[in-house]
C-alpha cells in the first residue's frame, strides 16, 4: 500500500464516521544533527519517522489522530478516531464552522537542493564544527559551540474534496558560536546569528556560511565583551542589523498577524494580538517605509513550501504595504469566520500535530540604503546585532530585546562596542520610528518558533535588512 | 510485542551487527497523549496521538552516535542498529563517554491511575464543560490533558528497567472586560482534576483584574503566586541547576554555599508524582535536593557531566541533555508549615476577588504596599550566569496597600535576577500550601506555594 492508499483509506474512514470533511497528512522525516563543542563532537543525532495525522470535521467540530503506523487497519482506525473525538467536541461546541474554498489539486513539489545534506559525509560534517570550535578555543572563547542541523520530509496530502500533493522539503542550516565567562557574567558572539542560518535548501547554504572563517574574530569580540563598556541607558537612535531585524518581524508582526491569534483561538498560551480585524486595510502599522509580505515562494528560504498542510498552494501577499496593515497568515477555517478569501499558511510540526496557522516567510522589502550610509546619517545611536534574548507580551506589542554586541555611533561614524545591549519599545510606536531602511535583505531563516499545544516547532523566514529607529528606550538592566 | 521486548531485541541486533565491543543504550518509549483545547468557550482542537519511539545510543570504537525510529517491524529495528551502527564510524572520537549504567536496583515505579491512562475525549470535553459553565458567562480558554507512557529500558551492560507513568493537567483563563485571570493545576488521576472548581477561580481572578490603572514601574515587594513560581523554579532549573552549566562555569550554582534566603528549599522530586523510576541513561531517580534552608548543595547531572565533575549521576539524562544539559524537571519549593498541606485547586469555598486562596490572603495581609501576581510571561534569560530575566506579568497585577488588594493594574515588564531576588533577606515569607503546575510538556512540573518577596524590579509598563 502506498502512502496515498493509506491516507485514501483513513479519509474514507473519517467519511464512514460521520465526517463531513477529512483530510491526511502522511509525513516520512529524517532529522539529523550534530553538535560540537571546544573541538570534540558531543552529539549526533539521526532520527527518522513515518506516520500519520487524520483531521476530520464532524458538524462543527473538529478532530485529530495520529499514528506511526501506515498500514491499512492502522490508517483505517485513525480515521474512525479522528470523527469520534469531533464527535466528542460537539460537547463544548462552537459557532458553525466553514472552509475557504480550495482548488482539489493534484501535484508534486520539491524545494530546491544542490547538495543533498544527508548525503555529505558525516565526517567531513564533523570536521567542519571541529575546526571551527577549535578555532575559537586557541582565540580566547572559554566555551565554544558548533551545530547544524538537517530536516529531509517528504508528505503525502490527502483530503475529502480531492487533493492529492507529494512534497519532498529538504532544510537545514547550522552556525558557531563562543562565549567568555567572566566574573559575574557570560559574554556570547556568534556566526552568523544566534541559533546559525537556516534554509529550505541543500548543504551549499552551510557552505555558504564559511564557519571556520568566522570564528577567530567572534571567540575574540566575546573576550573583548567582558571589558566592554555597558550601552548606555536612555532614549536615542538605534540602528538594527538585519538578523536581529529579522527576530523583530518576527516577533512583533509576524505573530501579531496570525489570525488564530486575533480570533481569540491562541488566548490562554500565545496569546492574542493588539490587531482589530475592523481596521484591516486602514491601520498604520509603521512608517511609509515599511512593506511587509508573506511569501512562501522565496526559493530556498525556510518559509517556503510548495503547497501547505491544507493543500492551499503558495501565494505571495503584502501584510503591510507602506505602513498600512492590509493582510493576515490564515487557514482555510479561520479565514472563513473573518470574512476574508484566502488561507495558505497552515502547516504542522510532523504527521503527529495538527496543522495551525503558522509564519511562511514574513519579511522586509528593501529600502534604498546601505548599512554605512545609515550609520553615516546619525549623529548619536547605537547600532546593535545578533539578538540574544527576545520577549514580547501576549499582545504583541510591548517587547524587549537583548542583542549580543552594541556600537556606540557618533557623529555618523561607528565607535566603541559596547556590552549587555538591550532595547524596549511598543510596536506599532517602534515601526512608526523607522526612518532609514537597507537594501541588503538576507532572508534569516528561524528554526525554533514555538507554538500550540501539545507544542510545535515551526520553521520561519524573515527577509530582512538594516534599518534605523529614531528615539528608542536602550540600555535596560536589572 | 511489549517495550521490554523490543528494548531486548534492539540490544540483539546491536550486539550482531555491531560486534561484541558495542556499548549500546535503548530506550522504548510507548504512549497515549490526548488534549482538549478550548478557546472563545468551545472546543477548536482536539487531539490524540499515539506515539511509539526506539531510541538508541551506541557507543563503538570509541565513538558514539545517536537514533531514533518509530518503525518497530524487524525491518525497522533492523535499520535503525544498521543506521546507528553505521553512523559511529564516521563520528569523531569521544573522549567524554561516560560508559554504560552497570545493573542496579531500581526504586519501585510510582504508582499510576489507569483511568487517566485509558480516559477519551468525552471525559475530557466533559471537564472543559464544566470549566466553562462555572466561569459564570465569561469567555473562556485553556485545555485538558491527559497523557501515559510505558517504557522500557535495557543496556548491553545487562541493566534493564521499565516504568508506567500517566498524569493529568488542565490549564484555562477567564476573560472579563479585557482582563484575564487563570487557574492550572496537574494531578496524577484525571479524577482529581476540579474543572469547575478552576474556572470558578480563574473567574473570578478575571473579574477583580479589569479597569486596571497605570503604575510606574520600580522596584516593589510582591506576593508571587504559584504560577508566577513556577517560572522561577523553571528558569532556576534549566540554567542554575543544570550540570552542564554548571560545569561551563555558567551557572550561578556553588555547592555549599549560602545563596538563597533560609526560607528556600528546592527538591527535585520525579517521583513525587507518577514519574518514571530511571533516566535515558537507566540511572535511577529519587528526590534530590537542590537547596536546603538557602544552601546549595546539588546540581542535576546526567552520566556525561557527572563523569566530567567526578561525581555520580543524579539520575537527569533526557533527550538533548547532552547538549543542552542535564535538568530538574519536576521541582518543587518545600512549602513552610506542613509538608502535606498540599491544597487541591479550587476545591474549598468559592473564589471572589483577586485572592482566591487563603494561603496567598495570608502572605497579601502582611504586605504594607506591594504588587499581587499572578502569573509570568515570556521569560527570557538576559545573562545566564547571573540569571537575569526579563519578562511580563500575565493574567493578573494588582496593587496592595497595607495589607488589602486596593485596585487592579495594568501588565509590567520586568528585568531581574532570580538568584538575587531569592538571596538572604530577599525571602520574606513562602506560603504553606503548595500547587503543582503543568509543563508546557507533559511529565514536567512545577509545584510551589504562593512567595513573598522583598523587592522585584519592574523596568517598564507594557502599555507603553
Amino acid at each position: 500500500m502506498t502512502e496515498f492508499d493509506a491516507a485514501e483509506v483513513a479519509v474514507q474512514a473519517a467519511l464512514d464516521a460521520g465526517a463531513r470533511y477529512a483530510d491526511v497528512r502522511v509525513m516520512h522525516r529524517r532529522y539529523e544533527s550534530m553538535a560540537a563543542r571546544n573541538g570534540e563532537v558531543e552529539a549526533l543525532t539521526q532520527d527518522e519517522s513515518i506516520g500519520l495525522g487524520v483531521r476530520a470535521l464532524v458538524g462543527s467540530s473538529w478532530g485529530f489522530h495520529a499514528v506511526p503506523d501506515v498500514s491499512d487497519a492502522a490508517a483505517r482506525d485513525a480515521g474512525r478516531r479522528a470523527a469520534r473525538i469531533a464527535a466528542a467536541s460537539a460537547r463544548v461546541p462552537g459557532p458553525p464552522v466553514d472552509l475557504v474554498p480550495s482548488t482539489p489539486t493534484t501535484a508534486s513539489w520539491a524545494s530546491p537542493c544542490e547538495v543533498d545534506p544527508l548525503g555529505v559525509s558525516l565526517a567531513a560534517k564533523g570536521d567542519l564544527l571541529v575546526d571551527a570550535t577549535r578555532t575559537m578555543v586557541d582565540h580566547g572563547a572559554d566555551l565554544t559551540e558548533g551545530l547544524y542541523q538537517v530536516w529531509d520530509t517528504t508528505k503525502w496530502f490527502v483530503s475529502s474534496e480531492g487533493h492529492r500533493i507529494d512534497q519532498h522539503i529538504r532544510e537545514c542550516g547550522g552556525g558557531i558560536s563562543a562565549t567568555s565567562i567572566g566574573d559575574g557574567e557570560t559574554q556570547r558572539r556568534s556566526w552568523p546569528s544566534y541559533r546559525g542560518q537556516y534554509g529550505t535548501t541543500g548543504w551549499e547554504l552551510v557552505d555558504s556560511l564559511d564557519l571556520t572563517a568566522h570564528a577567530a574574530r567572534i571567540a575574540e569580540e566575546s573576550r573583548a565583551l567582558l571589558t566592554a563598556p555597558l550601552c548606555p541607558a536612555g532614549e536615542t537612535d538605534l540602528i538594527l542589523g538585519g538578523e536581529q531585524l529579522a527576530l523583530q518581524i518576527h516577533e512583533s508582526v509576524g505573530h501579531a498577524i496570525e489570525l488564530d491569534r486575533i480570533l481569540g483561538w491562541e488566548a490562554a498560551f500565545a496569546g492574542t494580538s493588539w490587531l482589530d480585524l475592523d481596521r484591516l486595510g486602514s491601520l498604520r502599522y509603521g512608517s511609509d517605509l515599511m512593506n511587509i509580505t508573506i511569501d512562501p515562494t522565496i526559493p530556498g528560504a525556510l518559509g517556503s513550501f510548495g503547497y501547505d498542510d491544507e493543500g492551499s498552494p503558495a501565494v505571495r501577499r503584502d501584510a503591510v504595504r507602506e505602513g498600512r496593515w492590509v493582510g493576515v497568515l490564515a487557514g482555510r477555517d479561520s479565514a472563513a469566520v473573518a470574512g476574508l478569501d484566502h488561507g495558505g499558511s497552515v502547516r504542522a510540526d510532523g504527521w503527529a500535530r495538527l496543522p495551525m496557522v503558522r509564519m511562511t516567510n514574513v519579511g522586509l522589502e528593501p529600502g534604498p540604503h546601505t548599512l554605512e550610509e545609515i550609520v553615516a546619517a546619525t549623529d548619536e545611536g547605537v547600532l546593535m546585532d545578533i539578538n540574544r534574548s527576545w520577549s514580547i507580551d501576549d499582545k504583541r506589542l510591548n517587547f524587549q530585546f537583548g542583542c549580543e554586541v552594541g556600537w556606540e555611533i557618533r557623529n555618523g561614524r561607528r565607535g566603541r562596542m559596547v556590552r549587555n545591549p538591550t532595547y524596549t519599545g511598543i510596536g506599532p510606536q517602534f515601526w512608526r520610528s523607522m526612518d532609514m531602511l537597507s537594501s541588503e535583505i538576507v532572508p534569516w531563516g528561524t528554526p525554533n518558533c514555538g507554538k500550540g499545544q501539545p507544542g510545535q516547532v515551526g520553521h520561519t523566514g524573515h527577509p530582512a535588512a538594516p534599518a534605523r529607529f529614531r528615539g528608542v528606550r536602550v540600555g535596560v538592566r536589572a | 510485542m511489549s517495550e521490554w521486548d523490543l528494548a531486548g531485541r534492539v540490544v540483539e541486533l546491536v550486539a550482531r551487527l555491531g560486534g561484541a565491543d558495542a556499548q549500546a543504550e535503548v530506550t522504548v518509549s510507548r504512549g497515549e497523549l490526548a488534549l482538549t483545547r478550548f478557546a472563545n468557550s468551545a472546543i477548536h482542537q482536539n487531539v490524540a496521538e499515539s506515539a511509539v519511539e526506539v531510541r538508541l545510543r551506541l557507543h563503538l570504537g570509541g565513538r558514539t552516535a545517536t537514533g531514533v525510529g518509530s518503525a518497530v517491524s524487524a525491518d525497522g529495528l533492523r535499520a535503525l542498529v544498521e543506521r546507528v551502527v553505521a553512523a559511529t564510524r564516521y563520528t569523531p572520537p569521544d573522549r567524554g563517554w561516560p560508559g554504560l549504567t552497570p545493573p542496579t536496583a531500581m526504586p519501585a515505579s510510582a504508582r499510576w491511575d489507569a483511568a487517566t491512562a485509558e480516559a477519551g475525549p468525552d471525559e475530557r470535553a466533559a471537564l472543559v464543560r464544566t470549566f466553562v459553565d462555572a466561569a459564570g458567562g465569561l469567555e473562556t480558554a485553556g485545555y485538558c490533558r491527559t497523557t501515559y507512557r510505558s517504557v522500557a529500558f535495557a543496556n548491553s551492560a545487562g541493566h534493564t528497567a521499565q516504568g508506567r507513568t500517566a498524569e493529568a493537567a488542565m490549564d484555562g483563563i477567564a476573560r472579563a472586560g479585557g482582563a484575564d485571570g487563570v487557574a492550572r493545576h496537574c494531578v496524577d488521576r484525571l479524577a482529581d482534576l476540579d474543572g469547575a472548581g478552576l474556572g470558578r477561580h480563574a473567574a473570578a481572578k478575571a473579574r477583580a483584574a479589569v479597569d486596571p490603572v497605570e503604575l510606574a514601574p520600580g522596584h516593589y515587594p510582591v506576593v508571587l503566586e504559584p504560577a508566577a513560581v513556577a517560572d522561577l523554579l523553571q528558569n532556576l532549573a534549566w540554567y542554575g541547576f543544570n550540570g552542564k552549566r554548571y560545569a561551563e562555569r555558567q551557572s550561578f550554582a556553588e555547592p555549599g554555599t549560602d545563596q538563597l534566603d533560609p526560607a528556600v528549599t528546592l527538591v527535585d522530586d520525579p517521583l513525587g508524582a507518577t514519574g518514571l523510576p530511571f533516566d535515558l541513561e537507566g540511572t535511577p531517580t529519587g528526590a534530590l535536593t537542590l537547596v536546603d534552608a538557602g544552601t546549595t548543595l546539588a546540581v542535576a547531572h546526567d552520566r556525561r557531566s557527572a563523569a566530567e565533575q567526578g561525581t555520580t549521576s543524579t539520575g537527569h539524562a533526557a533527550p538533548g541533555s547532552a547538549t543542552f544539559g542535564p535538568l530538574p524537571r519536576n521541582l518543587r519549593l518545600v512549602p513552610s508549615g506542613r509538608a502535606d498541606a498540599v491544597e487541591t485547586v479550587g476545591a474549598t469555598t468559592p473564589p471572589s476577588g483577586a485572592v482566591v486562596d487563603a494561603d496567598t490572603a495570608a502572605l497579601v495581609s502582611r504586605m504594607e504596599r506591594g504588587l499581587l501576581v499572578s502569573d509570568l510571561w515570556y521569560t527570557r534569560v538576559l545573562d545566564p550566569k547571573s540569571l537575569v530575566v526579563t519578562g511580563l506579568t500575565r493574567n493578573g497585577l494588582w496593587l496592595v496597600e497595607d495589607g488589602q488588594v486596593t485596585r487592579a493594574v495594568r501588565d509590567l515588564r520586568f528585568t531581574e535576577s532570580y538568584p538575587r531576588a531569592l538571596a538572604p533577606g530577599g525571602v520574606l515569607e513562602v506560603g504553606r500550601r503548595a500547587v503543582r503546575q503543568p509543563g508546557r510538556f507533559d511529565s514536567v512540573w512545577w509545584e510551589a506555594p504562593s512567595l513573598r518577596l522583598a523587592s522585584w524590579n519592574f523596568t517598564g509598563g507594557a502599555s507603553g
